[in-house]
């Protein structure tokens, strides 16, 4: 405590150096070892389009070999070389592309890209600070990321292909480096590559902890933060309590593939040979998995939550539905996402009563999520709403969550899941719920944001083709996979073709994949719409969409402290659209309530008995001022 | 309070923060891998099966030792008494090395003796061994907090940052210390 006495004096003078400070920065300072968190927020969005579009490529290569199992694409050896021997693609590598798409999309693009991008950029700017709490812990943050990334690709380098032993890496397949292709060298990078991970995700969310719980300007106390500064805030929690457990689920895997333990591996015969392991449990590893991968599947999707709400608000130029009860159902999302790992392990064998345990905290969850939905179509609800393109993700989010939600329903009751498990009805509920859905929420903060970041406009018109194609492909590609699963079409199988009763969904995978071809060129506009934009695009206006958080109060050209001159105050909640009486349907978080006096409302003076005096005294005389007249 | 922190150049307060986090952070490692050992040895049946070597129980004082002399050198860092701090400190570090010196003594010696091999078909005898290792990574990690911060005092640092440098090494020595006492008294509960 005696540190912020002896700071207390310097205040003064060190505002005045952030405002004239322009002290020489490098092209190696200012944009690869930049400890800006508006540059860091940049360098994340890029590698995370980066690695999405990577990730979609692969999920393309596979789709054509779900259409069509029986036909050489001689183009596919050429660049694919012994990974597809005579134009068709080879069984394992079928496989790795399967895991690292996965790999890539849950961890890369929707835990890195989303929360990376939008907490490193929003957090400071929403809540009036100058960086983050450690801005060299975060530049590190994206390094580690990024030498993550090129670990993970480099893994089609290797002889034997990536990893393919799923995006889960269940042991037995992975804890033996015979096992298959995959589980050699791909695999070991693949833990290589998750370390580095986890330790990139574990330095952003103490960073984006510690800057929420200390860093907020006068005035912003937690319930004035925007719904995108909760979202984000419980996630880094998340991800604090998460990460680590996986941490210790991988360490244990690594002894058992190098150092000859069996904490995962019992008794197996492999290549028939008796393997030297006894005892292990391959049970043991899905614990410590899902005790992360549940709460991984909510660290994606809480940020889109919270983008949606904040993008949904300022479009619909109303206050969001329902503030307080958005913010407890976070809470409450956060807190039950840690007592519902069990729901991926109903068919391991597990007690049918802890089954159900498990199963009631599932659909527990049903209820935090409905909330939010109500509260999101109960925003819209009247509102004046401004169809932009961040606007129609928002929506497209709001959509995709609806739909995916409700077969989440259906798979967390054990006795459904028993016959569900496994199939592409699992593949059809998590891409719709949480792929497609928090991708959407991404794609809402890109739109959104854009012109914060790189001070231009996006262009609309290739935001609304974007948006119609990737929603239409999205439905096209997802929503048939859930009558190929309630078949009992197994996820994961390299050709239909062989299995009698599969062979005849061949033509509904052919459809799917022309959809998801569609879907991937829509990409392009998107690519396209964002360079350009970024170069090009016109200049933006200081609000351009009349917002009211104090991230636009900051001038539109960057310096690493974001304000000149002191940090503005904060006098009211960030979600005044509209307000009866108000001159403008927007009233600034930084705007006193002593300058709006018509259109006060006497709860805005909670806990402020004075203002609340002088709102009274102000209503009196003006009915007075009108009987007089 | 926060407006203060808010132009607090080096933004001491929230780093402090960060360590509070990062321990919490470390804390869910231990708690995973402890939970790992209940959910192993709960579904195989069979405990460490084995009494643990008293030389535990000296590591185990050495290391409280070195918490006390680790409050004792904050304790003199703040009365401005920057010998006596630079002593204490010194000896906390040599508390550590000889902490890790009896635990690797420990399981690269005594245990392999006993017949208890890190590959091994029962593996909660090899949890004993991943228990001490990753706990010996936080330690050799908390040496060098503490060394950096020793070296601090002697390049004349200013007594705020001698301070941080101080409170950050005592929050992270005292959090490996109690995750020992955490991880012996798991063991010895486990023994059989």
């Amino acid at each position: 405590m005696s540190t912020l006495s002896v700071h207390g004096h310097e205040g003064a003078h060190h505002e005045e150096d952030h405002g004239h400070h322009h002290h020489k920065e490098t092209f190696l300072s200012k944009y690869i070892f930049s400890m800006d968190h508006k540059m860091i927020a940049k360098q994340f969005l890029v590698t995370g389009i980066t690695m999405a579009v990577i990730a979609m490529i692969l999920s393309i290569l596979f789709r054509i070999q779900l259409a069509y199992p029986d036909k050489a694409f001689p183009l596919m050896e050429t660049l694919l070389g012994r990974f597809a021997p005579g134009g068709r693609l080879n069984a394992d590598f079928y496989l790795a592309l399967v895991t690292i798409h996965g790999t890539i999309m849950v961890f890369f693009v929707l835990t890195a890209g989303l929360s990376g991008t939008f907490s490193n950029l929003l957090i400071p700017l929403q809540l009036g600070a100058r960086d983050m709490a450690s801005p060299f812990m975060n530049m590190l943050s994206y390094w580690f990321f990024f030498t993550a990334s090129v670990v993970m690709l480099s893994s089609f380098l290797v002889q034997k292909g990536p990893a393919s032993g799923g995006w889960t890496i269940y042991p037995p397949l992975s804890a033996l480096p015979k096992a298959m292709p995959g589980s050699g060298m791909g695999m070991t990078l693949w833990l290589i590559s998750m370390v580095l991970f986890i330790a990139s995700s574990l330095m952003g969310a103490i960073n984006y902890v510690s800057t929420v719980l200390n860093m907020r300007t006068k005035g912003m106390d937690l319930w004035k933060m925007p719904l995108t500064i909760w979202a984000f805030f419980l996630t880094a929690i998340l991800g604090i309590l998460a990460f680590p457990v996986l941490v210790a689920g991988v360490v244990l895997l690594i002894f058992d593939r190098s150092f000859g333990t069996s904490f995962y591996l019992s008794e197996i015969v492999l290549g028939g040979s008796a393997q030297p392991f006894e005892g292990g449990s391959p049970i043991l590893f899905q614990h410590l998995f899902w005790f992360l991968g549940h709460p991984e599947v909510y660290i994606v999707i809480m940020p889109a939550m919270g983008i949606s709400s904040e993008v949904m608000s300022v479009n619909s130029r109303k206050p969001i539905f329902g503030y307080h009860a958005m913010v407890y159902s976070l809470i409450g999302i956060t807190v039950l996402s840690f007592i519902v790992w069990g729901h991926h392990m109903f068919v391991t064998g597990m007690n049918p009563f802890l089954g159900g345990v498990f199963m009631i905290t599932t659909l527990i969850i049903a209820v935090p999520s409905a909330v939010k939905t109500f509260n999101w179509l109960a925003t819209l609800w009247r509102g004046n709403i401004r169809f932009t393109s961040a606007m129609l993700f928002a929506i497209g989010m709001v959509s995709f969550f609806i739909s995916g939600g409700l077969t989440g329903i259906f798979l967390g009751n054990a006795a459904l899941d028993i016959n569900l498990h496994d199939t592409y009805f699992v593949v059809a509920h998590f891409h719709l719920v949480m792929g497609s859905a928090a991708i959407f929420g991404m794609l809402a903060g890109v739109y959104h944001w854009f012109p914060k970041m790189y001070g231009r406009m996006m262009n609309e018109k290739l935001g609304y083709l974007h948006f119609w194609l990737t929603f239409i492909g999205a439905y096209l590609v997802f929503f048939p996979m859930h009558f190929m699963g309630l078949d009992g079409v197994p996820r994961r199988y390299y050709a239909f073709t062989e299995f009698e009763s599969m062979k005849r969904w061949l033509s509904v995978n052919t459809f799917i994949t022309w959809a998801a071809i569609m879907a991937a060129c829509a990409q392009v506009a998107f690519l396209v719409n964002f360079i350009y934009s970024m170069f090009w695009g016109k200049k933006t206006v200081q609000n351009p969409w009349e917002a009211n958080t104090l991230e636009w109060t900051a001038p539109i050209e960057h310096f690493h402290g974001n304000w000149h001159g002191e940090i503005p105050t904060v006098y009211r909640w960030p979600y005044d659209y509209s307000k009866p009486g108000a001159e403008e349907d927007f009233i600034p978080q930084t705007v006193p309530l002593s300058q709006t006096m018509s259109s006060n409302l006497p709860h805005d003076f909670e806990d402020n008995p004075a203002g609340l005096e002088a709102h009274a005294k102000w209503t009196s005389t003006q009915k007075s001022n009108e009987e007089v007249k | 309070m926060a407006n203060i922190e808010q132009e607090d150049k080096h933004q001491f307060a929230p780093k402090k923060f960060n360590m509070w986090v990062f321990v919490f952070t470390s804390f869910m490692f231990f708690a995973a891998l402890t939970s790992g050992f209940i959910v192993y040895s709960g579904g195989h049946g069979t405990g460490i099966d084995i009494k643990l070597p008293a030389i535990f129980t000296y590591s185990t004082i050495v290391i409280v030792a070195s918490s006390i002399t680790m409050y004792l050198a904050s304790k003199a860092a703040r009365e401005l008494q920057f010998g006596k701090q630079r002593l204490f400190l010194t000896i906390t570090i040599l508390l550590g090395v000889a902490f890790f010196a009896i635990q690797s003594y420990a399981w690269l010696v005594l245990l392999p003796g006993m017949g208890i091999y890190f590959s091994n078909p029962n593996a909660s005898q090899s949890f004993v061994y991943v228990f001490i290792w990753m706990h010996l990574l936080h330690i050799l990690a908390g040496v060098l907090l503490l060394a950096n911060t020793l070296w601090g005092t002697y390049r004349n640092k200013p007594q705020v940052k001698n301070l941080f440098g101080m409170q950050m090494s005592s929050i992270f020595w005292h959090f490996v210390d109690i995750i020992w006492i955490y991880l012996y008294v798991f063991l010895l509960l486990n023994q059989y």
